[in-house]
């Protein structure tokens, strides 16, 4: 119990700031020398914040840079999720924590695209590239109701929370809160407005 | 029914008209019907029934659109976000520490694991250390949560399997642990007893009799409720063997918690990457062999051993000291402060009106909860409310692995699958 709290600064296994380098150079010289769809370095920029390993990357490389964490151990999409960085531009971001369960290793991709265009490239299908993560498919969904990010190549991208009808995607913090009209009996015509 | 005997004696008694008729009656037209029916294409035809959103046996308002092919599920859709009530968006408008209650009622059997993901997140942004002793009263609370959740959960599950007697037992024991809740914080389900740094409050006199009483009576009840149900033939037929799916294929959809240990994998958050001093106490992780339903039913049962465990480590070596930190920027100044001094007065004004801001910056804190990898990603801007709260419930992940697991099999597995699940929809659709 002594060393308890040496053991719980340890057990917070992600790769530390020099490994988080290592991984991205390592990225931009496999991906960037490729040419391909897109040259270029996929990595934007590394923030290791917090004992926090996090890779902010070009949204069109998404599914190379997923596909070369999986070469290296990162088998394991725990989550994929959405923000809004609002009022900055670009905008929304989309948000892909890894996991390698045999090191106990985490490690973040983030992406971020411009409201005007918020489009992604799909990791849920398999592709010419290699295989998806069969995991996505509702997160994705998830995150196009919230957010408006389409994921291209999704084969089902439609809401999922929200009812179909629904217009906007209510997570985006220009979304007002309480901007929804509540039907009781007494009101329902009115907030409904159907005629009586 | 045999046909009347034509050579009786003069003693037989002599049929009315009405059995004439009756017994001249055959089924052989309706069997005709039946078999010019069963042609090829009939067979084949698909038939797509919609199930819930309001059902027993869906836990929850949870809509299944199921194809079947006579009584085969071939393919399987869940619709969500029937009660979908916007908790992350609530969130967003609330200080920190207000966020807690909301966030409470996302999944709403496993409410101090909702509560401690969002405080390990926030802890994290704001580089706060939790007092040793408010780790090990989370612990209890938490293991405490984890037997509540899984007895509704095996008592509903049986409900579904046909046994109404469980559920009664289960509630039985489900109340001592409310009763539990209450004594430390006033309320019984919800109880916002997990603050930002610590606990609420300390354990009350006779707390810890109680929980001893507790720990003492579990095992045994546990007990029973493996003697009644594994000595069940209909629960048996219903879970053994049905609805298995394997570790590789759990794994690429996302799959934690009880379900993917019972495939197998011995993946748990508390000891892979231990946090709130789980790295202290001594506890197995089960699992299964062959991941079928019997598997999802049998390590669950035995987790609720498990946790008796760790809480009866937790509460003998429940350390002395503060039950939460004493950084007068986070936690409120106790009571009797407030009377004597001024600073603790500004303090507390402080922390309740505007709360306590917390750096920007964004982390991703998993946690292990009765159904998988829970996680609260928070996202702060600088500002005493945070500018985004994610949960990633493992109900919502886990749900897509239904349609994998019954594809093929009966309709009748299809409800054995989905107790066996555990979803809960509140916190499918927060």
């Amino acid at each position: 119990m002594t060393s308890s709290k040496v053991r719980a600064r340890g057990t917070r296994r992600v790769p530390d700031a020099t490994g988080l380098e290592l991984i991205a150079r390592e990225l931009r010289a496999e991906e960037g020398a490729g040419g391909g769809a897109g040259a270029g370095s996929p990595v934007i920029e590394t923030v290791f914040f917090r004992a926090r390993a996090t890779l902010v990357i070009e949204p069109a490389r998404i599914r190379a840079v997923l596909a070369r964490l999986r070469e290296r151990g990162y088998a394991f999409l725990c989550s994929l999720h959405g923000v809004d960085h609002h009022p900055d531009e670009p905008r929304l971001g989309v948000i892909y924590e890894l996991l390698d369960m045999g090191r106990v290793d985490r490690i973040t991709v983030k992406l971020r695209v411009h409201s005007d265009q918020p489009e992604v490239p799909s990791v849920f299908p398999d592709g010419e590239d290699g295989p998806g993560w069969p995991t996505a498919d509702h997160q994705e969904r998830e995150v196009y109701d919230m957010f408006g990010v389409v994921f291209r190549g999704h084969p089902d991208l439609r809401r999922i929370l929200m009812p179909e009808d629904y217009e906007g995607h209510p997570q985006r913090r220009d979304f007002p809160i309480g901007g929804e009209p509540v039907t009781f009996t007494h009101n329902e015509r009115a907030a409904l407005g159907t005629p009586k | 029914m045999t046909a009347p005997d034509q050579g009786a004696g003069p003693h037989a008694p002599s049929l009315s008209d009405y059995r004439k008729h009756e017994q001249s009656i055959t089924l052989a037209p309706v069997e005709q019907q039946i078999a010019d029916a069963q042609t090829a294409d009939t067979r084949e035809e698909l038939l797509t029934l919609n199930f819930g959103p309001h059902h027993p046996a869906t836990h929850g308002v949870l809509r299944l659109l199921v194809t079947l092919q006579g009584e085969v599920v071939r393919d399987l859709k869940p619709v969500i976000g029937y009660v979908h009530t916007g908790i992350e968006k609530t969130a967003e408008d609330k200080s920190y520490w207000k966020v807690i209650p909301v966030i409470e009622r996302m999944d709403y059997l496993a409410y101090y694991f909702n509560a401690m993901a969002f405080c390990a997140a926030v802890e994290t942004l704001v580089e706060v250390e939790v007092p040793k002793r408010a780790q090990y009263l989370r612990v209890i609370h938490l293991e405490l949560n984890r037997i509540a959740s899984h007895l509704i959960w095996l008592g509903t599950s049986a409900l579904d399997l046909g046994a109404v007697s469980i559920f009664l037992y289960c509630l039985r024991e489900r109340e001592l642990i409310l009763d539990l809740f209450e004594m430390s914080s006033g309320q019984r389900m919800h109880t916002r007893y997990f603050q930002v740094g610590g606990v609420f409050e300390d354990i009350p006199r006779g707390f810890e009799p109680k929980l001893r009483e507790f720990l003492e009576i579990m095992p045994e009840r546990a007990d029973e409720y493996g003697a009644i149900l594994n000595s069940n033939e209909i629960v048996l037929q219903r879970l053994r063997g049905t609805c298995p799916l394997d570790a590789q294929t759990l794994l690429s959809l996302g799959v934690t918690g009880p379900l993917l240990r019972a495939a197998g994998n011995p993946w748990d958050l508390r000891k892979a990457a231990p946090y709130c001093s789980y790295q202290d106490f001594d506890f197995k992780i089960p699992i299964g062999t062959v991941g079928d339903n019997y598997d999802r039913f049998a390590v669950r049962l035995a987790e609720i051993y498990e946790s008796v465990k760790i809480i009866r480590q937790a509460l003998d070596g429940l350390p002395e000291g503060p039950f939460i930190t004493e950084d007068r920027k986070i936690a409120l100044p106790p009571r009797h402060e407030l009377a004597t001094s001024m600073e603790a007065l500004i303090h507390h004004f402080k922390l309740v009106t505007e709360g306590f801001r917390v750096p920007p910056g964004e982390v991703y804190e998993p946690i292990e909860s009765p159904r998988g990898e829970l996680a609260c990603y928070v996202r702060s801007d600088g500002s005493s409310k945070p500018a985004r709260v994610h949960m990633r419930d493992p109900s919502f992940v886990n749900l897509q692995a239904l349609s994998h697991m019954v594809k093929g099999n009966y309709i009748a597995d299809l409800i054995a699958t989905v107790a066996m699940l555990d979803p809960i929809l509140g916190g499918i659709d927060r």
